[in-house]
């Protein structure tokens, strides 16, 4: 089953072009990898199926529905939900306040809240810890730890997250990459944003690297890691690669 | 000392109003970053509604102690300024919700004009002092030497519950979480499937109810109603804002109650006609010495 699907999608700002005429899907179950340099449109793209910014052109399609217009929080109500880049917890909110408010799109009871917070506690013992801290005071592998169990408490389908391995050391990177592999082996699916490129192929699927806003490959992950190419769309060169 | 004392009452009564208006301005503030310069306004629209209303349903009764009327024409009253607040915000600022901060001020001020000079060209309103159709009878109880009416006994307690029920769902509901999430980052709350815009909407509700129940409480108390009475609550109450800490719910109530003594103590001091100066005067020290306010975070930051 197609969790995503993405035909010709472009997204403007104002005259500037985000991401132009893109193809891209998921299958209900994979691992996806976006890889792209900076400013590629990775972030624009994410965004735009999550309903913050709108397309001007072409179709999203959650498992076979439409987005089109609907609103960022209905989109988090049916399933699909962004951890955006830099992690956006809620700084002045305890870490129990932030996991429970994970859950405030899908409407549960409070009774349901206190299990899917046992359920996501359990699954994600890390966050156990400084339960009634103030989540601003957590070191920055904590916070995506947070965010990423913040996202988990809505039971969502479909799961992307932006950059997750960002201004993190290489223990704290083992971790996320850990909670990431637990969150699919829970059959969420999941659509990751890295620049780290070797880091998202180990775990991915497929993978389409986006360069100046078009994809410009895209394919099994085990193939694209040989493929020289995918390091030449960092240094912006994959169009002058000779045929 | 017995001065003192007596100014300590009066001014935990002014500053149970002062509190009142303040939560509206401070959660307001605290979820669009935006001094809502019409909230004085809506506490004095809520005034003559209340006005209006009470003259209807007590004709040909006595003026003196209606508390069962008082009590349902405040509910509805109450009702009635939330719902316009919500439909100022809905009209006015949320088209502007990606323009700069400064010019929802402008608007706010806008929107202040509009609802005085409303008012003011309303018949049976106008612009001359109206008497409150409700007043608190003399009867009450003694402290000290000092003579205080169950009135304001009650105007007290009316208050103290309000700003303790807004604490609660501010601090312990799910619904106030969201609140505190839409005010910290509005993406990231839409993110977790917060309808943000029911969120702001909710929020100005509240702000709007808290201040027609005060407006209740004035009428009643003082006796009359003006259309220019929302401009100076609202300074004061705004001063008791930034006093405690503008869009910090505990510092709201504590601002009022510290204005409400300050006020109190400066006008028993130098008299009734310098009762402004010097709640300005508290408020420019405050800025001076503890720009934070008492228990909040910074406001010079987007004003």
């Amino acid at each position: 089953m197609r969790a995503l699907e993405l035909r010709d999608v472009s997204v403007f700002y104002g005259a500037v072009r985000g991401v132009e005429h893109v193809d891209l899907h998921v299958d209900e179950g994979e691992i996806v990898s976006l890889l792209g340099a900076n400013g590629a449109g990775k972030s624009t793209l994410l965004k735009a199926i999550s309903g913050i910014v709108h397309p001007r052109a072409g179709s999203i399609e959650f498992f076979g529905d439409a987005l089109a217009k609907q609103s960022a929080h209905r989109r988090v109500r049916r399933g699909l939900v962004h951890v955006p880049e830099g992690r956006r917890i809620f700084t002045t909110l305890t870490i129990a306040e932030n996991l429970e408010l994970g859950a405030y799109g899908i409407q549960l009871g409070r009774g349901e809240r206190a299990d899917r917070l046992r359920e996501v506690l359990e699954h994600f013992p890390i966050l156990q810890r400084h339960f009634d801290r103030l989540a601003g005071t957590l070191s920055g592998g904590e916070q995506q730890v947070l965010a990423i169990g913040r996202a988990m408490m809505s039971q969502p389908k479909l799961l992307m997250i932006d950059e997750p391995s960002l201004g993190l050391d290489p223990q704290k990177i083992d971790i996320v990459y850990d909670m990431l592999e637990e969150v699919a082996r829970l059959g969420t699916t999941v659509l990751l944003v890295e620049q780290n490129v070797s880091l998202a192929l180990e775990i991915s699927a497929r993978a389409y690297v986006l360069q100046q806003g078009s994809i410009v490959l895209s394919g099994d992950a085990s193939t694209l890691a040989e493929d020289p190419r995918v390091a030449d769309a960092y240094l912006g060169k994959v169009n002058d690669v000779p045929e | 000392m017995s001065l003192l004392l007596n100014e300590l009452g009066n001014g935990i009564f002014l500053g149970a109003f002062f509190g009142l208006v303040a939560l509206g301005y401070s959660m307001v503030y605290g979820i669009l970053r935006l001094i809502n310069f019409a909230h004085g306004d809506f506490f004095m629209v809520a005034a003559f509604v209340s006005y209006t209303i009470l003259g209807a349903v007590l004709v040909g009764h006595n003026s003196h102690g209606q508390w069962w009327t008082l009590l349902w024409v405040g509910v509805v009253v109450m009702v009635i300024t939330g719902g316009l607040n919500m439909l100022a915000n809905q009209i006015i600022y949320r088209p502007m919700r990606r323009a700069a901060i400064l010019s929802l001020m402008i608007a706010a001020i806008g929107l202040s004009q509009i609802l005085e000079n409303g008012v003011l060209v309303t018949p049976q309103w106008g612009a001359t002092y109206l008497v409150y159709p409700v007043t608190s009878p003399p009867a009450g109880f003694n402290l000290g030497s000092n003579h205080y009416t169950w009135a304001q006994l009650i105007i007290v307690l009316v208050s103290g519950l309000l700003a303790l029920g807004t604490y609660f769902l501010v601090g312990r509901t799910l619904l106030g979480k969201a609140m505190r999430a839409v005010s910290e980052d509005r993406i990231a709350a839409m993110l977790m499937g917060v309808n943000v815009d029911l969120v702001i909407a909710i929020v100005f509700f509240i702000g709007g109810a808290l201040a027609g129940a005060a407006a209740v409480m004035t009428g009643v108390y003082y006796g009359q109603i003006n259309y220019l009475m929302g401009f100076t609550v609202g300074l004061e109450a705004f001063t008791a804002a930034v006093l405690g800490g503008i869009g910090n719910i505990g510092g709201a109530m504590l601002g009022g109650l510290v204005l409400g003594v300050v006020q109190s103590i400066g006008t028993a001091v130098f008299g009734s006609e310098w009762a402004i100066v010097v709640a300005f005067g508290a408020l420019v020290l405050m800025l001076w010495f503890r720009p934070t306010g008492l228990l909040g975070e910074r406001v010079a930051r987007r004003m």
